[in-house]
């Protein structure tokens, strides 16, 4: 086993650990706790993302969802009142619905894995690390579904300024 | 130097990361002792009042007293905190300050080796995402602390540090049209020869410079912390060992961003005079690079110092206001003029 073998190992039995616990933790229900945890799962995604040598989707992994939207999480569970969230007991419903949305995505990976021809062990990656080749990918093979999203993007956030508005004129 | 020759190539590698590591480690944290000193005799003088002069000559040993005096005080953990958030939190706030600085390149070469700990090409990006992790510190104390003023204090960190966030980002997007890489040892071989950064894009300087104040908790911006009003903001809960972590946090962050304005506007560790701009070929000429980007960093925080003790602090609104209606439009229309401007040239 290489150091590379370990990291993959590590990291990702990181990210399934804290993910469960984002969730399902036996110690406490506080939603602070659970917000600690998603950052922890993010950081070592971005870890896993490191290790196949996309360094700037790491770094921008950790920026925007570490760095900002989870920051975001903390300040509205902070002023929001957090006690009955830390009181209610888990539904039977939201229980059997995660399960069920759990065990699709699990057969959905399954079926594709096994469909799929396996490449060589490991692959020369599609672009190595530099920022350069992916932006030029980004606007040239990619460009409708990047452009897509951004409209989606821009979409989210007039909703979100139109939701926020108590009054609008 | 037979011994290193025995040693293989990856071997090499970890031996002069470690030592490169130990190194910055060295020198940064007698770097916050010194700043610590030079903030107390600059604002005695600002004041008219003589400062601290009795430990040692000129009081230059007063750092290391105050160090001692810090830990020796009794570590008191009040009942009412969450354990678990109280005792992460200043390590929380610690660790990214000196996380930023491995990406940055603080001399060109002694011998055979690059004076960077990681030459990352995305290294930029790197150093915005461990800035934008160091939030938690501040705000987990606040939460941990389970009281008013400290907590008003955190949730005035998270809103202030993430909106400055936006504009500090936008603002260096220029440098990287100009300079096309994110790598930092190539912004500082753009810079050679005198072409620093700050004389061709100098709002970009101003925006950062001001953003900076804000990230680092600095007067005019250190309203998490105001005393008249939060008695501290979010360390008040906080004693001895732990209160000594959130306030070498703050100056480590304040060097951080020195280094990282350095780096990005003042031409790193070149200098346009005698020959100092080509990296080093000698050992004496290594250290001298590694000497000017320290003085650099100390000409910057020395400005910070100035800074503190000669502006008053802002209101929360106006800090906001400043923020997202000032900064950011212009962030974003320096983008845009940049860009015209490239375009046209090409």
């Amino acid at each position: 086993m290489t150091t590379q073998d370990v990291f993959f190992y590590v990291f990702s039995l990181l990210t399934l650990v804290c993910g469960a616990l984002v969730v399902l933790n036996p110690f406490s229900r506080n939603p602070v706790t659970s917000a600690m945890f998603l950052v922890l799962t993010i950081v070592s995604m971005a870890g896993l993302f490191v290790l196949l040598h996309a360094f700037f989707l790491a770094a921008v992994q950790i920026l925007v969802y570490a760095g900002a939207v989870m920051v975001l999480f903390l300040f509205v569970i902070m002023l929001l009142d957090i006690k009955e969230e830390q009181r209610r007991r888990i539904k039977t419903f939201g229980l059997v619905a995660g399960g069920a949305s759990v065990a699709a995505i699990v057969g959905i990976f399954a079926y594709s894995l096994f469909q799929s021809k396996l490449g060589p062990a490991s692959p020369a990656p599609l672009v190595a690390g530099a920022t350069r080749p992916l932006g030029e990918l980004l606007f040239s093979r990619y460009l409708l579904p990047f452009e897509m999203l951004s409209i989606l993007l821009l979409v989210a956030m007039v909703g979100v300024i139109l939701l926020s508005k108590k009054d609008l004129k | 130097m037979q011994f290193f020759d025995l040693l293989s190539q990856n071997e090499q590698f970890l031996l002069f990361s470690a030592l490169k590591v130990l190194g910055v480690f060295l020198v940064v944290l007698p770097m916050v002792g010194a700043s610590v000193l030079a903030e107390r005799r600059v604002s005695a003088w600002i004041q008219d009042r003589i400062g601290p002069n009795r430990v040692g000559p000129l009081g230059l040993l007063q750092p290391l007293a105050d160090g001692v005096k810090t830990m020796l005080k009794e570590d008191f953990t009040p009942n009412h905190v969450r354990k678990a958030y109280f005792w992460l939190a200043p390590a929380i706030t610690v660790i990214p300050a000196f996380l930023t600085l491995a990406v940055i390149p603080f001399g060109s070469q002694l011998g055979s080796q690059k004076m960077v700990i990681a030459d990352l090409n995305v290294g930029i990006l790197y150093t915005f995402g461990i800035v934008s992790l160091g939030v938690y510190g501040i705000v987990l104390a606040g939460y941990s602390s389970n009281s008013k003023y400290p907590f008003l204090g955190s949730i005035r960190a998270s809103a202030q540090m993430i909106s400055y966030e936006i504009a500090m980002g936008m603002s260096v997007v220029p440098l990287f049209m100009l300079v096309e890489s994110l790598n930092l040892s190539e912004v500082i071989a753009y810079q050679a020869g005198g072409a620093w950064l700050v004389f061709k894009q100098p709002l970009a300087f101003v925006i950062f410079l001001i953003a900076a104040f804000a990230e680092t908790n600095r007067l005019p911006f250190d309203l998490p912390e105001s005393e008249t009003e939060l008695v501290g903001g979010y360390h008040t809960e906080y004693s001895s060992m732990k209160f000594l972590l959130f306030f070498l946090g703050e100056y480590a962050n304040m060097i951080a961003s020195s280094a990282m304005m350095v780096t990005l506007f003042f031409g790193g560790w070149t200098l346009p005079v005698m020959g100092l701009d080509a990296p080093a070929t000698s050992i004496l000429g290594g250290l001298a690079h590694v000497g000017i980007f320290i003085g650099k960093i100390g000409l910057l925080m020395g400005l910070f110092i100035w800074v503190r003790w000669m502006l008053p602090r802002f209101r929360y609104d106006q800090l906001m206001d400043l923020g997202w209606t000032r900064f950011i439009p212009l962030a974003l229309a320096n983008i845009l003029v940049t860009a015209v401007v490239l375009w046209v040239i090409h």
